[in-house]
C-alpha cells in the first residue's frame, strides 16, 4: 500500500476497496466495451465523507469518478485507469418528504423508482421513468439529466429538480436552486444538471413531486411497417393530444421483450406504438375517443386497450425490458441514443434501415417516438473480427444521421465516454472551448470524470489561451 | 459480456459457464433483487458483480482466492434470474461455478470438518436425528462453542418430534384420479415431519395414489450448491434408480428438493445417465402445482376468516417459477383472505445450509423477512419449503412471536379436518 492509499484508509477505514477481487466488478458500467481498474473505491456515508474523498484526491492530483448504480450507457460512470471510484450506494437514504410543498430530499444513492413509492402514501410521485428506474440512483439520474417514456409530457429530470447540495471539485460545498420554484440569479442548477459528473458531485438532492395522475389509458397499436407507427407519431401530435407518452417498438425489440417478460405483444407486428394519456379521469376519457379516431386512420391493423392497471403494467413491463432483452438475440449489442425532430422520424428510421443493410448488421429500434429520441441497438457478435468496429461505424453514422436531421448525439444517456468523439459533430470548436473553460473554473486538474465528454479526454494544461484570443479576435484584461 | 473463456480447458460445464457469462449485458438490474446487495451495497455482492468475478477466474485473470469470498455469500436464491431481461441462467453458473472450485480451494482444517459434518448428517434422517439430540445437550455450552457451531445449535427446535416412518403406499380415496411418486425429503422428516403426513392426507383425499419408493435418498441439492459435485451425483444416482417406475407425476412437497430434482440434467451434463436425468425432470412437480392441475377436491369453509400471509420460497418462486398455484390453492379455502408480504421476492437467509455457513447475513435476512411477515397482520404463515419455515419460526420467536408458520398443504390438511 502506497503512504498516499493509506493515507485514504485512515479517512475510511470501513469503506474502501482496494483489493482486486473487490476492485473487478467496478471496472464497467452497463457499457461493457470500456473497461479500467480504479486504485481504489470509497465508500462515503456522508457529504463530509465526499468532501474528505475529493479534497484526498486534489491534494494527490488523482482523477476520480462518482459512481451510483452503474447503469449508464455511455460509460458515463467507467473509472479512470489509476483513479479512484467514489461509490455513493451507502448514501442512500430519504431525508425530508413533504406532501404540502410537494419535495423530497435524497441522497445522491437514492433509487429513482424509491421515490415514487415513498410518495405513494401522499398521492404523489416522481415523473422522470428511465427504463433503468428500479436500479438507478437519483444522483447518476441528475448527473445525466435522464429522461424516460413520460419526458414527452413532463420534461427531463431537469425539470424536477429543485436543488442540490453539491461537493465541487475543489472539495468546497455549494448549494444551487432552492426548494421553489422561482429561484434568483443565474440558473447554476440548470448548468450542473446533466454535466455528467464534470462539474462536482450532489450529496443531496430536493426534487419535485406531482400529484399522482387520477386516469390513464393506454393503448397498443399494431403496424406492418415502421414508418406507418413513425407517421402516426406525428399524427398524434398535429392532432392536439399531449399524452404521457408514445413509444415504438420494432419487430426485433417486439420478439426481445416477449422472451424476456412475456408482455403478450402482437409477435408478428412490425411495429408497435404504445400511447399513454394520463391526467383527470373526464379529460383522459374525452381524449381517449380522439385518440381512437388518430389510430384508427393511421393505418394500424391491431388496436388493444388495457382494461386494468396490471396490463398496463405488463405493456410497460415489456417495453422497459426491452434493451436488456435484446441481449437474448445478441453476444453484444450498443445501444444507442439519437434524437431527430418528431416530422424526421419516418426518414431517419426508413435510413437506419438501409443502413443495417448496408453494413450487414441486424437493428432493433425501441424509442420514446414522442420526443423523436431514438434507441437504435446495433446487433453484433464480438468475437467475430472486425464486427464491433463496423457495429461502432455504424453506430457513428446513425449520430451523424441525427445531426444532419436537425437533432443531436445524445437524447438522454449522455455523452460520456462513448461519444464524446462525436462531440465535435454537434459543437464547434467555439462551442467546445467554452465548455470547457467552464470546466476549468471549477477543476483547473481536470480531476472530476476525467476522459469522458470531450473528445480526446485526456486533460490539456490550464489556462491555455482561447484558441480565439490566439487568432487576435478577442483581448483579455 | 464478451469473455476469453476456453470451455475446453475449464471442464465437463464450461460451455454451460462461458454461455451465462455472454448472456449477461451487464445492465444492473438484477441489483435491486439480489438480498446480499441489499445487506452489503458493494458491487461484489451482486450477481453482476459475482458474474464479473467468475469470469475474471475463469479466463485465469484473477485468482481464486480473490473471489471466493464473494462467490460464498451468494445465497443461490436465484432472485437474480427472475429479475434478469436479458436471461443469464445464473442457477446453472453458479452451481457449475461452485463445482468447478471446490475441488481447488485450501480450507482450514475445522471448516473442512464442519461441512462435512453437515454432508454427512443432514440428508440422513437417522443421522440427522442423532446430531440433533447431541446438539440440544450441547446447548448449554453454547457460549463456549466458536461461532460455526453455534448457529446451528440456535436453529434446532427445543423439542423434535418422534419419528415417523412413512408407508410405502397410501391409497386413493373414491375415484383414484392419479398414480404419483412421493419424494419424502431428507432434513424435513425429522424436522417437521408433519409436512409429508399432511401431502399424503391432501394428495389421498383428492384420489391419488401416493407411492412413497424405497431406496430413494436426499436429492443431493445441498452437496450440489454447495460444490459437492460427486456427492451429489452418488445420491442422486440412487434416486434415478428409486424412481424409475411409471408414475403420473414425481412430487415433492419442498421448494429445495423439487428445483434440485429438475437440476439433474445438469448435474448429469457429459454423465451416462444424461437423458435419464432429464426424463426424470420432466415429471417432478411441486405439490401446489400438481393439485392445481388436478383440480381440488371441495374444500369446507373455516369456522372464521384467516389472514394468511404466503411466503415465496426462492426455490419455488424464482427456482421453478411457481408462484401462482401455492396462492390458488390457498383462495380455495372458504374464509381464507390472502396477504402479499412486503418485499416478498427477497429470500429470507435459510438457503440451504447458507444459515449455517453465513449465520450474519443469514440473520439480518431473517429479522428483516420475519418484520416485514408482521407488517401485513396476518395471522398465519404459509410457505412450501422446510427451509424457510425454520428460518422464519426461528426469526419471528426472535422478535417475540408466536405467529404459526405453517405448510401449504397442512393447512389444506387442516381445512379439509375441520380443524380452522
Amino acid at each position: 500500500m502506497t503512504p498516499a492509499l493509506r493515507e485514504l484508509e485512515i479517512l475510511f477505514p470501513k469503506g474502501l476497496l482496494h483489493r482486486p477481487g473487490e476492485l473487478a466488478p467496478y471496472e464497467s458500467d452497463a457499457l461493457t466495451a470500456f473497461r479500467a481498474r480504479p486504485l481504489a473505491v470509497v465508500l462515503p456515508e456522508s457529504h463530509e465523507e465526499v468532501v474528505a474523498a475529493v479534497r484526498w484526491c486534489q491534494k494527490h492530483r488523482i482523477p476520480y469518478v462518482a459512481r451510483g448504480s452503474g447503469t449508464s450507457l455511455s460509460g458515463g460512470s467507467l473509472p479512470v485507469e489509476g483513479g479512484i471510484v467514489i461509490a455513493l450506494n451507502r448514501m442512500n437514504r430519504l431525508l425530508r418528504l413533504d406532501p404540502k410543498e410537494r419535495t423530497a430530499v435524497v441522497q445522491p444513492g437514492f433509487i429513482n423508482l424509491q421515490v415514487s413509492l415513498a410518495a405513494a402514501p401522499y398521492g404523489l410521485y416522481y415523473a422522470p421513468d428511465p427504463s433503468s428506474q428500479p436500479v438507478s440512483t437519483i444522483g447518476g439520474n441528475l448527473a445525466f439529466n435522464s429522461g424516460g417514456a413520460h419526458c414527452l409530457k413532463y420534461g427531463m429530470t431537469s425539470n424536477h429538480v429543485l436543488g442540490a447540495k453539491v461537493v465541487l471539485p475543489d472539495g468546497e460545498t455549494a448549494s444551487l436552486g432552492s426548494e421553489s420554484l422561482e429561484g434568483v440569479g443565474p440558473d447554476w442548477l440548470g448548468l450542473f444538471v446533466g454535466s455528467e459528473g464534470l462539474l462536482g458531485i450532489a450529496t443531496e438532492v430536493t426534487l419535485r413531486l406531482l400529484p399522482k395522475p387520477e386516469a390513464y389509458h393506454t393503448v397498443l397499436a399494431a403496424y406492418d411497417t415502421l414508418e406507418k407507427a413513425g407517421e402516426a407519431v406525428a399524427a398524434v401530435v398535429a392532432s392536439g393530444i399531449l399524452p404521457g407518452a408514445m413509444e415504438i417498438m420494432d419487430s426485433l425489440a417486439i420478439e426481445a421483450a416477449e422472451a424476456a417478460v412475456g408482455a403478450g405483444y402482437p409477435r408478428e407486428a412490425r411495429a408497435l406504438l404504445i400511447v399513454e394519456l394520463e391526467g383527470e379521469a373526464p379529460e383522459v376519457e374525452a381524449e381517449a375517443h380522439h385518440l381512437e379516431q388518430v389510430i384508427r386512420s393511421s393505418g394500424a391493423y391491431e388496436v388493444r386497450v388495457a382494461q386494468s392497471e396490471a396490463e398496463r403494467m405488463k405493456i410497460w413491463k415489456g417495453r422497459k425490458a426491452a434493451f436488456s432483452a435484446v441481449g437474448r438475440l445478441s453476444p453484444d449489442y450498443i445501444v444507442q441514443d439519437g434524437v431527430v425532430p418528431r416530422s424526421k422520424l419516418g426518414q431517419a428510421l426508413a435510413e437506419i434501415e438501409r443502413l443495417s443493410e448496408r453494413y450487414g448488421l441486424r437493428v432493433a429500434n425501441v424509442f420514446h417516438a414522442g420526443d423523436g429520441n431514438l434507441h437504435p441497438l446495433i446487433l453484433y457478435n464480438g468475437r467475430v473480427p472486425g464486427e464491433l468496429e463496423r457495429a461502432e461505424e455504424l453506430a457513428g453514422e446513425i449520430l451523424r444521421l441525427c445531426v444532419a436531421l436537425g437533432g443531436s448525439i445524445t437524447g438522454e444517456h449522455g455523452v460520456g465516454m462513448e461519444k464524446r468523439a462525436y462531440m465535435p459533430e454537434m459543437f464547434s470548436p467555439t462551442d467546445l472551448e467554452a465548455m470547457r473553460r467552464i470546466r476549468q473554473a471549477l477543476d483547473p486538474l481536470e480531476l472530476s470524470n476525467r476522459g469522458k465528454m470531450f473528445p480526446g479526454g485526456e486533460p490539456r494544461p490550464p489556462s491555455g489561451p482561447h484558441p480565439l484570443e490566439r487568432a487576435g479576435v478577442i483581448v483579455r484584461e | 459480456m464478451q469473455h476469453r473463456i476456453d470451455p475446453e480447458k475449464v471442464g465437463p460445464q464450461g460451455e454451460v459457464m462461458a454461455h451465462a457469462i455472454e448472456a449477461c449485458v451487464h445492465c444492473g438490474f438484477c441489483l435491486p433483487a439480489c438480498p446480499t446487495y441489499q445487506v452489503l451495497g458493494e458491487e461484489m455482492d451482486s450477481p453482476r458483480g459475482r458474474i464479473f468475478l467468475m469470469k475474471e477466474v475463469l479466463e485465469g485473470s484473477l485468482s481464486l482466492e480473490e473471489a471466493q469470498p464473494y462467490i460464498d455469500k451468494c445465497l443461490g436464491c436465484l432472485g437474480c434470474v427472475t429479475a434478469c431481461p436479458s436471461g443469464v441462467p445464473y442457477g446453472e453458473l453458479i452451481t457449475s461455478f461452485r463445482a468447478y472450485s471446490e475441488p481447488k480451494r485450501r480450507r482450514p482444517l475445522f471448516q473442512k470438518a464442519f461441512r462435512m459434518g453437515l454432508q454427512e448428517t443432514l440428508p440422513y434422517p437417522a443421522r440427522f436425528r442423532a446430531a440433533a439430540r447431541l446438539g440440544r445437550l450441547a446447548r448449554p455450552l453454547k457460549p463456549l462453542l466458536p461461532s460455526f457451531l453455534r448457529a446451528p445449535l440456535e436453529l434446532l427446535p427445543a423439542e423434535l418430534p418422534p419419528p415417523e416412518p412413512l408407508p410405502e403406499r397410501v391409497a386413493a380415496e373414491g375415484e383414484r384420479r392419479a398414480r404419483v411418486a412421493f419424494l419424502a425429503g431428507c432434513a424435513q422428516q425429522v424436522l417437521q415431519p408433519g409436512f409429508n403426513r399432511a401431502a399424503l392426507r391432501v394428495l389421498a383425499r383428492n384420489g391419488v395414489e401416493v407411492v412413497i419408493p424405497k431406496g430413494q435418498v436426499c436429492c443431493g441439492a445441498l452437496a450440489l450448491h454447495t460444490g459437492e459435485r460427486e456427492r451429489a451425483l452418488r445420491l442422486a444416482r440412487q434416486n434415478l434408480r428409486a424412481f424409475s417406475g411409471d408414475y403420473d407425476a414425481i412430487l415433492t412437497n419442498a421448494a429445495g428438493c423439487g428445483s434440485g430434482l429438475k437440476e439433474y440434467p445438469l448435474l448429469f451434463r457429459g454423465e451416462a445417465e444424461e437423458e435419464e436425468a432429464r426424463a426424470l425432470a420432466q415429471r417432478v412437480k411441486d405439490i401446489a402445482v400438481f393439485l392445481v392441475e388436478l383440480g381440488l377436491r371441495e374444500v369446507p369453509p373455516l369456522k372464521e376468516p384467516l389472514r394468511v400471509a404466503y411466503h415465496d420460497a426462492c426455490h419455488l418462486a424464482h427456482a421453478q417459477g411457481v408462484r401462482a398455484e401455492p396462492r390458488a390453492l390457498l383462495r380455495s379455502i372458504p374464509g381464507v383472505e390472502l396477504v402479499e408480504i412486503p418485499e416478498g421476492e427477497l429470500c429470507c437467509g435459510s438457503a440451504g445450509t447458507y444459515n449455517l455457513e453465513q449465520p450474519q447475513i443469514a440473520a439480518t435476512l431473517g429479522e428483516r423477512k420475519a418484520r416485514n411477515i408482521l407488517a401485513t397482520g396476518a395471522q398465519v404463515v404459509v410457505t412450501g419449503n422446510i427451509g424457510c419455515h425454520t428460518q422464519i419460526q426461528n426469526h419471528l420467536r426472535k422478535l417475540g412471536q408466536n405467529l404459526p408458520v405453517l405448510h401449504t398443504v397442512e393447512l389444506l390438511d387442516k381445512a379439509y379436518a375441520g380443524q380452522l
